[in-house]
């Protein structure tokens, strides 16, 4: 695969089309699944990992449930190819920084990735715009079940799908949404929130996983315990309470506007009109002026500009992308010029029919 | 369970431990306690990693569960009684250290020392989730019985009364089979 073919594209979960698309972000099942009578990748010693490779790659090629994938050697990658994937969130910042024969299968739709000798033999995930995880599990399932077919699979009845860290043994799945919370962060009621997904066993994280930080509003809520509990057990109890989270924010998003429209018009207008003309821009200040522009739209305060336009610029301003798109290696500085240049261009001339 | 959320941005506040500049706003959330920090940089990277040591997600968790035997390590006997795997020759303390386990036998080697562990992070240390395919006909019967019970107890948890008399209908039927000379021959 030809990575410079997506610099032109956005990826699915910046593609804003499925339900909730204004507040769900997108929605993502993962599963951890490791060979049976093999080290797990950490222990695993060179030619143990490129047997689990080689088997892997093997099985991605067959195109399992019907889903067409290109294979990705992770090794063999540059640093800023494999930074540009983790940034399309098509691997993990794991997967980027392991040593040793590892990669990636993955869809062009950019929905479907599965990563081989990741901290598990084999992470799956499945990818959908919107508040959209039924459609995820049913696809990973599907997937699961056919490389299930021609492997082995560490399995115990007790304890279910054995993974590398007891965290997630069991299911091994990770269900989890992105969501864009401004107006709760800009009330302070948040807090209220992360609170109470704590009382029901949901974890709370920024935009790009564990340890990340919280960049410009987006936070991911996933399950935590994977063991006794089925899927669709745990799917449920997401599914069940973004709803709520859902109302919550476009309470506050009214109430504002209501009580303050003019400070609220004031403050979208200003990130916008900082994104138009600023000569220079860090990614994280450009994430903090998206997300406000980004509510701006979706409260009809700010008409000229489209939701996927943004999202666009969400993606093509992180680093490796904007060197990608420039076709050169830059420094801080020159990056955060670059960013403001592509930025201005891309606000400023009107956006092509698409 | 514990949440660190970070944002950074510069404003009026204050490092909460030195005087400089805060630019790291951290919301951290432990057994439902919400407690905002502002640090600087160094203050922040400090801080950090005090409490990360940039260890799997659920280190605290882990660590946890670690405390009782805490006190006991360091001394050198004690690598001689932590159990070893037969299979891939990491001990139980070297898991303990990394959070990563050596391979799927590891489940069996340090059975004992794990269970407290799976209760601690997941509540429970029985699978009811999906079994493959290719599992032996009598677990996969075994597994629906396990799922089929887990469903009842929810239904009976939710007050579905009507859900739970056909489940318990469904899981009476699947015992019977089971007890039935033709599906033990399976």
């Amino acid at each position: 695969m030809d990575l410079d073919i997506l610099t032109h594209t956005s990826g699915e979960w910046l593609r804003a089309t499925g339900p909730d698309s204004d507040i769900v972000m997108s929605s993502r099942i993962r599963l951890a699944r490791n060979l049976a009578e093999f080290p797990f990748p950490s222990r695993a010693s060179d030619s143990v990992r490129s047997e689990v490779e080689r088997l892997l790659r093997g099985e991605i090629a067959k195109s399992p449930a019907g889903k067409k994938l290109q294979y990705l050697q992770i090794d063999a990658l540059e640093t800023l190819d494999r930074q540009f994937l983790v940034e399309r969130q098509l691997i993990s910042r794991e997967l980027s920084e392991n040593h040793g024969q590892r990669g990636v299968g993955i869809s062009p739709e950019e929905n479907v990735s599965l990563m081989v000798n990741e901290e598990d033999h084999l992470r799956m995930q499945v990818l959908r715009s919107g508040f959209a995880l039924d459609d995820c599990w049913r696809d990973i399932d599907a997937i699961d079940d056919a490389i299930e077919s021609a492997v082995t699979y560490a399995f115990s009845e007790q304890l279910g799908y054995l993974t590398a860290c007891p965290t997630n043994v069991g299911t091994g799945i990770r269900v989890s949404v992105l969501l864009h919370l401004p107006g709760l962060v800009m009330t302070k009621e948040i807090q209220k929130v992360f609170q109470a997904l704590q009382k029901i066993g949901l974890a709370v994280r920024g935009l790009y996983g564990e340890g990340s930080q919280a960049m410009g509003d987006f936070y991911q809520i996933s399950n935590q315990a994977t063991l006794g509990k089925s899927e669709e057990q745990i799917i449920k109890t997401i599914k069940d309470v973004v709803p709520n989270i859902l109302a919550y924010e476009r309470k506050v998003r009214s109430t504002l506007v209501q009580e303050n429209r003019q400070n609220l018009h004031d403050q979208v207008s200003r990130a916008l009109g900082n994104l138009k003309h600023a000569r220079q821009i860090s990614s994280e200040e450009t994430m903090h002026l998206l997300s406000s522009v980004r509510m701006g739209i979706n409260l009809g305060l700010i008409h000229d500009l489209e939701i996927p336009t943004l999202n666009e610029l969400f993606i093509h301003t992180q680093p490796a992308h904007l060197q990608k798109l420039r076709h050169e290696r830059m420094e801080t500085a020159e990056r955060n010029a670059a960013r403001a240049d592509y930025i201005r261009q891309r606000l400023t001339v009107p956006p092509s029919a698409n | 369970m514990r949440v660190l959320l970070r944002e950074r941005r510069t404003g009026m506040k204050k490092c909460g431990r030195c005087s400089k500049p805060a630019m790291l706003h951290i919301t951290e959330i432990r057994h439902g306690e919400v407690q905002a920090l502002h640090l600087c940089e160094s203050c922040a990277k400090e801080y950090l990693n005090e409490s990360e040591a940039g260890g799997p997600p659920s280190d605290e968790d882990l660590s946890s569960a670690e405390g009782a035997e805490a006190p006991e390590s360091g001394e050198s006997e004690d690598d001689d009684e932590s159990p070893v795997c037969p299979h891939c020759g990491i001990s139980f303390k070297e898991f303990r250290k990394q959070g990563r386990l050596g391979c799927p036998h590891d489940y069996t080697a340090f059975h004992d020392e794990l269970m407290p562990l799976l209760e601690n992070i997941h509540g429970e240390t029985q699978h009811v989730g999906k079994v493959p395919k290719r599992a032996p006909k009598a677990s996969q019967h075994q597994f629906r019985l396990i799922r089929l019970r887990n469903r009842l107890k929810a239904a009976v948890d939710e007050e579905m009364y009507e859900e739970a008399a056909r489940l318990r209908d469904e899981i009476q039927n699947l015992e019977a089979e089971a007890g039935s000379p033709g599906a033990a021959s399976q």
